[in-house]
């Protein structure tokens, strides 16, 4: 049988926790089948970093089926390595050529603190998403699946917002570290169903002020996100959300008579 | 009053304000483009003077220009205070990005607009200072016989040092004496750095209005699936190529007329 087999140079970034300066070490990956998922050649790599009695390199992974949002990796320059549309654990080596040298950074955000080498902490995606991305709902008995009409458009634009792994790979993308794409996926997916409707107001002043507390940029809509989005949500959330914050700002009511009782 | 210091204080906030100030730029930049067409006239600058004179001394227009005074330094100083926070936000930079997923415009909208400021203050210095400040700017008086219409122009020194315009008419001639700002403009669009420079400025204009233009109605969260291909095509030909192209029409246009 014919061997494809590659081998290649890696740049990897060490470092051993937030408080520390990394660097780059540079490790040969050899006999690298193309058939291989990019993570399955980083475990190969710490295979043989193991036998040697060095530290294996920390990366983020779970499912690996692309759906849980955990790995992430900026490789050559990308976030998920030089493919659309998929996460890192969906990039297979026949992406890249034999004796190719392969720069593996972490996600690079003030909001995403280094935890160890590869992996960062994105604890701050659950905080925002704590603030408000959520509907409230009685429990109770099982209310019939379609009792509330929603348009074919809107169920499938809103299922496609709601599809956001929360990978990150938006801030890592964005030359502004911005994670406008994330949360307004997490805004928009529910602004427009009907069940999310009670709390949209709230809701997104609430989540807009998480993402600031934490420290990510502003959006430029340089569209950066959108293109390195391993689940294709469009920027187009980023301007809904803008617009239902900028309403629940300037325009929404909120408690008639409390402030603007007449008179005095 | 608290509420709307938060709302403008926060990151959307913020860009609000981006995006309202450079669409009032925006607007300012047909109406200036339309005046300054006058320069295409062939009338020694006659038109073109009295444009200048009514533009400085009818008080709704000096009430929008101090606003578009504002709005250039309000635009200009937010984005320097998010480019701090964008900066901050990546405290450690890559060491490679990929260039292939955002356009080039739009990535450098700091640096374009940098240039864009220097121009600005350049030319303001040279016309606007120097018109209502210097004294540099001279006279000239149009004398136009109302039988045939023709115009002679002669230099005009005024009488009184508060002199700003005046229109008379005698012996069907009518006579109109007013600041000479069409020879300044001349006397600077035939050096060629000068040429140049306008040149490469309203290249950087195009650049920043490519992205600029259309970015500001994302922000303000104008989206719409009929009218955004409006506004990017009124954002590509209007405000990125004709604009531009008109702008810097004008001194090439003396440069190699004159």
């Amino acid at each position: 049988m014919e061997n494809n087999n590659m081998n290649l140079t890696l740049k990897v970034w060490r470092q051993k926790n937030a408080d520390t300066k990394g660097a780059f070490v540079t490790y040969k990956a050899e006999g690298i089948s193309p058939d291989m998922s990019f993570l399955e050649m980083l475990d190969v790599v710490n295979e043989g970093l193991i036998h040697k009695g060095e530290e294996p390199i920390h990366f983020d992974h779970d499912c690996r089926e692309g759906i849980c949002g955990m790995c992430s990796l900026y490789i050559n320059g990308r976030p998920h390595g030089p493919k659309g549309a998929i996460t890192t654990c969906q990039l297979h080596m026949r992406s890249f050529h034999d004796g190719e040298i392969i720069v593996i950074e972490p996600w690079r955000a003030a909001a995403f603190p280094v935890i160890k080498d590869l992996a960062v902490d994105r604890s701050s995606f659950d905080r925002i998403q704590q603030a408000g991305g959520f509907v409230s709902v009685n429990t109770g008995v099982t209310i019939d699946a379609n009792s509330i009409p929603i348009p074919k458009v809107i169920a499938d634009e809103a299922f496609n917002s709601a599809t956001c792994i929360g990978c990150g790979a938006c801030v890592a993308a964005c030359k502004n570290a911005s994670a406008m794409l994330f949360v307004s996926a997490k805004v928009t997916q529910l602004a427009m169903l009907p069940q999310g409707q009670p709390e949209r107001w709230s809701r997104v002043q609430a989540m807009v002020a998480q993402m600031d507390a934490e420290g990510f940029g502003n959006c430029t809509n340089t569209g950066a996100c959108e293109a390195e989005c391993p689940k294709e949500i469009k920027m187009t959330n980023i301007s809904k959300m803008n617009n239902d914050y900028f309403s629940a700002k300037l325009f929404r009511e909120e408690g008639v008579h409390e402030h603007a009782s007449s008179g005095e | 009053m608290s509420e709307f210091k938060q709302t403008f204080n926060s990151s959307l906030g913020k860009k609000l304000i981006m995006a309202l100030t450079g669409l009032f730029l925006c607007t300012f930049l047909i109406v200036h483009l339309g005046g300054n067409l006058l320069l295409f006239k062939n009338d020694n600058g006659f038109g073109f003077n009295v444009y200048a004179n009514f533009l400085t001394h009818f008080p709704p227009i000096e009430v929008i220009a101090y606003l578009l005074y504002l709005s250039i330094l309000v635009h200009a100083i937010y984005a320097l205070v998010l480019t701090i926070k964008n900066r901050k936000a990546r405290p450690v930079r890559y060491a490679e990005v990929s260039s292939t997923n955002a356009g080039w415009s739009s990535k450098n909208m700091g640096l374009l607009g940098s240039i864009l400021f220097l121009f600005i203050v350049i030319h303001m210095s040279d016309f606007w200072y120097n018109y209502k400040y210097s004294g540099k700017v001279g006279f000239i008086e149009y004398k136009t016989n109302l039988a045939t219409d023709e115009t002679t122009a002669v230099p005009y020194i005024p009488t009184s040092p508060n002199f700003e315009k005046s229109v008379t008419t005698e012996n069907n001639f009518e006579i109109v004496r007013v600041k000479d700002l069409h020879a300044r403009v001349e006397s600077s669009f035939t050096n060629l750095i000068y040429v140049i420079f306008y040149v490469i400025a309203m290249g950087t204009l195009s650049f920043h209005l490519k992205h600029g233009f259309q970015s500001a109605f994302r922000t303000l969260g104008w989206v719409h699936r009929k009218y955004t291909p409006i506004v990017s095509f009124i954002g590509t030909w209007l405000f990125a190529v004709i604009i531009p192209l008109g702008f810097a029409a004008m001194p090439v246009y003396y440069y190699f007329t004159r």
